[in-house]
């Protein structure tokens, strides 16, 4: 474990236990950005410097925005009075912790903790993109055809009924 | 360098905090909110282990999380888009009151 990895780390998971337990809506969509600009920082460590910045531009950029927006269309600016946890916290919480349980067990029993990274990894812009138009064409206009079908979903779905609401 | 079993557990860590949260909260942009973290544990997941691979030339992972971006953008874009309409069919975004598909 080095010290950048444990700053990073640190202020990723402080960041995202902030935006599931704050009580106003507009400060956990801040805590989340703070979250994924953490996961950006950890892609840069991890030499994949196009994710780290792909991270912060549709994340940081338009998802969290997006979350605002979503806020404050539905008034969830002020805080709530009563509890913001639901009726059935406790067993949420307790599969949380079960997953988690899980999770570290699994890892802590797998070749992962003696692994070592291969020297020297480039990944630059050039070789994704001849990646990209060559070997990934298929999924890339997949993606395309996805992402233009849930834009107009997405303005079909949040559409005012005229017909019902005259 | 960090070990492999490092990021994972930072993954992990994220993966269940998000799953408290979606399951836990009862505003559902918060839910959406906890989705969003579960899928980015799952993309780090992808890095770290194309990053300790053998092959890490072949770009595998980087692809794969670059794809799962793109479908975790227009996953938000719908979310959103559903939370907005139920908001203005039931005028709560409460998932304990939204109970019933034919309202």
């Amino acid at each position: 474990m080095t010290l950048p990895f444990l700053i990073v780390a640190a202020l990723t998971i402080a960041a995202a236990v902030a935006a599931m337990t704050l009580r106003n809506l507009v400060h956990c969509s801040l805590a989340l950005v703070g979250a994924f600009v953490g996961l950006a920082a950890a892609y840069l460590q991890l030499d994949a410097q196009f994710v780290g910045f792909a991270q912060v531009l549709v994340y940081v950029g338009a998802v969290a925005i997006l979350i605002v927006f979503a806020v404050l269309l539905t008034r969830g600016g002020e805080a709530p009075a009563g509890t913001v946890f639901s009726s059935s916290w406790k067993w949420g919480a307790l599969v949380a912790a079960v997953v988690f349980g899980l999770l570290a067990w699994a890892i802590k029993n797998s070749f992962a903790s003696d692994r070592r990274p291969t020297p020297q990894v480039e990944a630059t812009v050039k070789q994704i993109g001849e990646a990209l138009m060559t070997k990934f064409v298929l999924p890339l206009e997949v993606i395309g055809l996805l992402l233009t079908a849930a834009l107009i979903g997405a303005v079909i779905i949040a559409m005012r009924d005229e017909a019902k609401s005259k | 360098m960090t070990s492999l079993a490092g990021y994972l557990v930072l993954s992990a860590m994220l993966f269940a905090i998000g799953l408290a949260g979606a399951l836990t909260r009862r505003n559902a942009i918060i839910v959406l909110i906890g989705i969003e973290l579960m899928l980015n544990a799952a993309n780090l997941n992808f890095i770290a282990f194309w990053r300790f691979s053998e092959h890490p030339e072949a770009l595998t992972g980087i692809m794969f999380v670059i794809f799962s971006i793109g479908v975790a953008a227009a996953e938000a874009a719908v979310g959103l888009a559903l939370i907005i309409a139920i908001y203005r069919h039931y005028k709560t975004t409460n998932v304990d009151e939204v109970n019933s598909l034919k309202g």
